[in-house]
């Protein structure tokens, strides 16, 4: 009888109505619905920000809110023109048949790939620890600390051949990335010392570190400037094109590696070991889980993930190590793991929005003169809209989902 | 006379479920009415909707004859419905007199709180109700049994008049219940008109003055204790005759399974909460372990079990010392672990079902090989599990959490009793499950012992101790008082040990 109910209700609604709801039931709606916001909002704030709007307020306000209108609106084809690039151009250049204008012309949409790549192994830094129930904030000390590792095997070793010389000076900085996140891993399994505090001090003391050594011991020799040398050939990951694209390997490697997390965190049994330690700590132990190990490991990983991130950029794109070589990867990091839901898949899908918005508000600046910060203030919305479902969900009016599977699997601060 | 409280076919629709279906209930007043219920059969949404908290799609209240829309907590406090919930709204660390006030602070001098006119009404309603309450008294400091009774005051204090137990004794001690019932009484006496929300059979029969009973949202009837017994409100409420008595044989203990020598437990607080406890434990017998809550049976099993590192004594498990043995080598040994906090301790609530049958040994063949999780045999496991051990879920798949309380502990049994093991280790296994499910468990934990398993039962429910148990041992801080065969055992014996009483020391 209450299915008889059940389906009358339903032939009541539209067939619209009901695929509405059945979206909205699904996990993906809300980071979508919160990408949307976010850009809808960001779009009113470079309104806002133009000038044109308030020279022409006194004259007659319809025509300032149209001058807001069309300054967001041009903004946002110079930054999705600035991330994919422009058909008309790719139209022309392939018709010209000039090698290097055609390069041009499809250069935005690989450099949006290029920005996306430490994204990924960033965010899937943040999200194998979330799912273990660590909250790593030392994503950006540990990039730091991959790319060290990685640019001294790639400038110090010689002779040696690619196939040997690359994938050393890679798993350095993932071994780099590895022992940063090691140690905060270890002082929370042994003394409890908590994690987010942690990370926090061991982002200070690689920033730290980092400085003095482009000052000292690994400064490149005959240069006034805190960089380091310029590592050896054999040592870059490929590209695949040549000038301006800066396409690498590192792309591949970094899916690749999505996927090997993947299947560590869902298909293994230490996977199982780590998920089920960041979800119920207590009935772990009672399952005969080792905490203690679980905890060094899952830090450890995610430290090595991160340092895959600096390895990535240094052996890929700059080919040296400076202070500035990271525009704070690691703490966009966190927000794309939550956006992605910390799963691989996610993870590669939001590190992607994030590279191409970055990419394109980078050509926006240069094209508009919108300052790039604008998409810090659009990730920032994002993020929020996504930490607070409740608010998307009331928006667009949404149903609750059923249970609590939109939280951030984190632990609290006292409950650990 | 007007009933104070008319429901007339209240209805309630969740997505997919009816969870009230045309209920009418009538309260009288100075009535005690008990509403008689298995977990999920619409009682708390009933409550919920004379509180305000939910709205009926159909049906009317009606207070002393009159139409009540009751759209919040607050209108239904200003109607005089007070709730004494579950868990209690308490805050710990103010006194008794300041959780009173909350939410209703009482000053003077336009803005300082008055404490004393309000702790001078506390005392009053104290005393008229025998209710012994301290208003000065911090609630962190009170035991579980008087920090219920701050909630009643609270009620009286706003002067409801309608008063709604929700399975108020679930946290009690026997005694404890018993002064709940006394008060219930008395305040029934003065006037109070009480809804008392149940599933304990006993507690009806003893308390109320009527009795209804609901099942699957719809009112199956309402009796009075005169005209019904046990197992006739059993079967109203479950639908089917029930077995309340499990039938056993006697038990034929083999060789010795468990041997504790000594042993000493220290709490989170470092407090020795196991004091020196020795026993035996042979293969085919129920021991149970009888006590009041917290006299440090919760600290024994987890030294069993190798959740708690014992200080002193020493644990053998079949010949083998497991003193300091890990969780993990002792449930290979062959232990069975049902933990006393299922949803805390004994499942992963966001793990779906299967994962939750094989989180002790999703690590060994056939759930793994070498490294890999072995989904298919995994998801046959559970398939044969949920069938084997009537698992009500829609499908494996889903997450346990979804699961009611009485299947969720059916994951945990499917899971501890389905490997081959030497020694069950049972803590409150029933607690807060409905009949039918305890009936279940019951009948799976004798199979057990029947089939040679040593079973430690560990309960506060001292009717399951007695039913299930070969002999008895009973805990008093921290101690074994004494150990009785189940032939010598006697509620009031038993009882009068968890008081920490001796009877052979009163004769003396």
């Amino acid at each position: 009888m209450t299915n008889a109910e059940g389906t009358t209700k339903k032939a009541g609604k539209s067939a619209v109505g009901i695929f509405f709801e059945e979206v909205s039931r699904s996990s993906l709606i809300v980071p979508v619905l919160a990408i949307f916001s976010g850009l809808l909002l960001g779009g009113v704030i470079v309104g806002l920000s133009s000038e044109n709007v308030y020279t022409m307020w006194a004259v007659s306000p319809i025509q300032a809110i149209g001058n807001g209108l069309k300054a967001a609106w041009e903004s946002y084809v110079t930054l999705f023109s600035g991330a994919f690039g422009s058909p008309a151009k790719m139209i022309a250049a392939i018709q010209g048949g000039d090698g290097l204008e055609i390069r041009r012309a499809f250069n935005p949409i690989f450099e949006s790939l290029v920005k996306s790549t430490p994204y990924i192994f960033g965010g899937l830094a943040v999200a194998l620890g979330f799912r273990s129930g660590l909250f790593n904030i030392g994503v950006e000390g540990q990039i730091f600390m991959g790319g060290i590792f990685s640019v001294w095997v790639g400038y110090t070793f010689t002779g040696l051949p690619a196939i040997i010389h690359l994938p050393l000076a890679f798993l350095a900085g993932a071994l780099g990335g590895a022992l940063w996140g090691f140690i905060p891993g270890l002082l929370k399994a042994k003394t409890g010392g908590h994690e987010v505090i942690n990370t926090i001090m061991m982002n200070y003391i690689a920033f730290r570190l980092t400085d003095w050594l482009l000052r000292e011991p690994m400064k490149r020799p005959g240069s006034t400037n805190p960089i380091s040398p310029i590592i050896e050939d054999s040592a870059r990951l490929p590209q695949f094109f040549q000038d301006p694209i800066r396409f690498h390997l590192g792309f591949f490697i970094a899916l690749a590696v999505a996927a090997l997390v993947y299947w560590f965190l869902f298909k293994t049994k230490w996977g199982f070991d780590l998920r089920t330690v960041g979800a119920n700590p207590r009935a772990a132990r009672y399952a005969g889980m080792n905490i203690v190990k679980s905890t060094i490991v899952a830090m450890s990983l995610s430290g090595a993930l991160a340092g895959m991130a600096g390895a990535n950029e240094l052996l890929g794109v700059n080919h040296h190590l400076s202070q500035t070589f990271s525009p704070g990867y690691g703490f966009d990091s966190i927000a794309l793991a939550l956006l992605g839901r910390n799963h691989p898949l996610g993870v590669v899908l939001s590190a992607l929005l994030f590279g191409t918005l970055r990419n394109g508000a980078m050509r926006m600046q240069a094209a508009a003169g919108i300052p790039i910060d604008i998409i810090s203030v659009m990730q920032a919305l994002i993020l929020a809209f996504i930490a607070a479902p409740a608010i998307v969900r009331t928006i667009y009016r949404l149903k609750e989902p059923k249970k609590a599977e939109a939280g951030v699997h984190v632990r609290g601060w006292g409950g650990s | 006379m007007t009933p104070i409280l008319e429901l007339d076919g209240i209805t309630k629709r969740f997505p997919g479920v009816l969870a009230n279906d045309r209920i009418s209930l009538s309260l009288e007043e100075g009535e005690i009415h008990a509403l008689l219920g298995e977990n999920g059969a619409g009682k708390t949404t009933l409550m919920n909707i004379l509180y305000g908290l939910y709205h009926p799609d159909e049906g009317t209240i009606r207070i002393r004859g009159e139409v009540a829309h009751i759209r919040s907590s607050s209108d239904a406090i200003r109607a005089g419905i007070g709730m004494v919930h579950q868990h209690f709204m308490l805050i710990p660390v103010f006194t008794v007199t300041e959780n009173v006030m909350l939410g209703d602070e009482t000053t003077k001098f336009g803005g300082i709180l008055d404490r004393e006119s309000t702790a001078s009404r506390i005392r009053e309603i104290s005393s008229a109700y025998k209710l012994e309450i301290d208003p000065g008294a911090r609630v962190s400091t009170l035991p579980v049994g008087v920090q219920q009774r701050v909630e009643i005051i609270k009620l009286l204090y706003r002067e409801a008049s309608i008063l709604i137990f929700d399975e108020p004794t679930s946290v009690l001690t026997p005694q404890e219940a018993d002064q709940l019932f006394g008060i219930m009484r008395s305040l029934a006496k003065s006037g109070k008109s009480i809804i008392f929300i149940t599933h304990k059979l006993r507690e009806v029969l003893e308390v109320a003055d009527r009795i209804t009973v609901i099942r699957q949202g719809q009112v199956i009837g309402t009796t009075t204790p005169q005209d019904a017994d046990m197992g006739k409100l059993a079967s109203m409420m479950v639908g089917r005759d029930v077995v309340l008595e499990i039938e056993k044989a006697k038990a034929r203990p083999a060789e010795v399974t468990l041997r504790v020598k000594n042993l000493k437990v220290l709490s989170d607080r470092n407090a020795l909460a196991v004091n020196g406890v020795s026993f035996e434990l042979s293969g085919g017998e129920v021991l149970g372990v009888a006590g009041v809550q917290g006299n440090g049976q919760t600290e024994l099993v987890e030294a069993l079990t190798g959740l708690r590192r014992p200080v002193d004594g020493s644990i053998e498990l079949l010949g083998t010392d497991i003193t300091h043995a890990t969780p993990r080598q002792i449930t290979e040994l062959g232990t069975a672990h049902i933990p006393e906090d299922r949803q805390r301790d004994g499942l992963v609530l966001s793990y779906p079902v299967t994962d939750n049958l094989v989180l002790n040994t999703y690590y060994v063949r056939p759930f793994a090989a070498r490294a890999v999780l072995q989904r298919d045999a995994i998801l046959d496991h559970a398939t044969e599990l949920v069938e084997a051990f009537d698992i009500r879920a829609p499908s494996p798949l889903v997450d346990v959490s979804t699961l009611s309380g009485g299947n969720q502990q059916k994951v945990i049994v499917a899971r501890e009793l389905s490997r081959p093991i030497k020694l069950l280790v049972a803590a409150q296994p029933t607690r807060g499950l409905d009949v039918g499910s305890i009936e279940y468990i019951h009948t799976r934990v004798i199979e057990k012992r029947d089939e040679g398993v040593a079973v430690l039962l560990v309960s506060t429910e001292l009717d399951e101790i007695m039913q299930l148990s070969d002999r008895i041992a009973v805990m008093y801080r921290g101690q074994i008082v004494d150990i009785v065969a189940i032939e010598d055992a006697t509620k009031e014996r038993i009882g009068l040990l968890m008081a920490g009483i001796h009877p052979g020391d009163a004769g003396a």
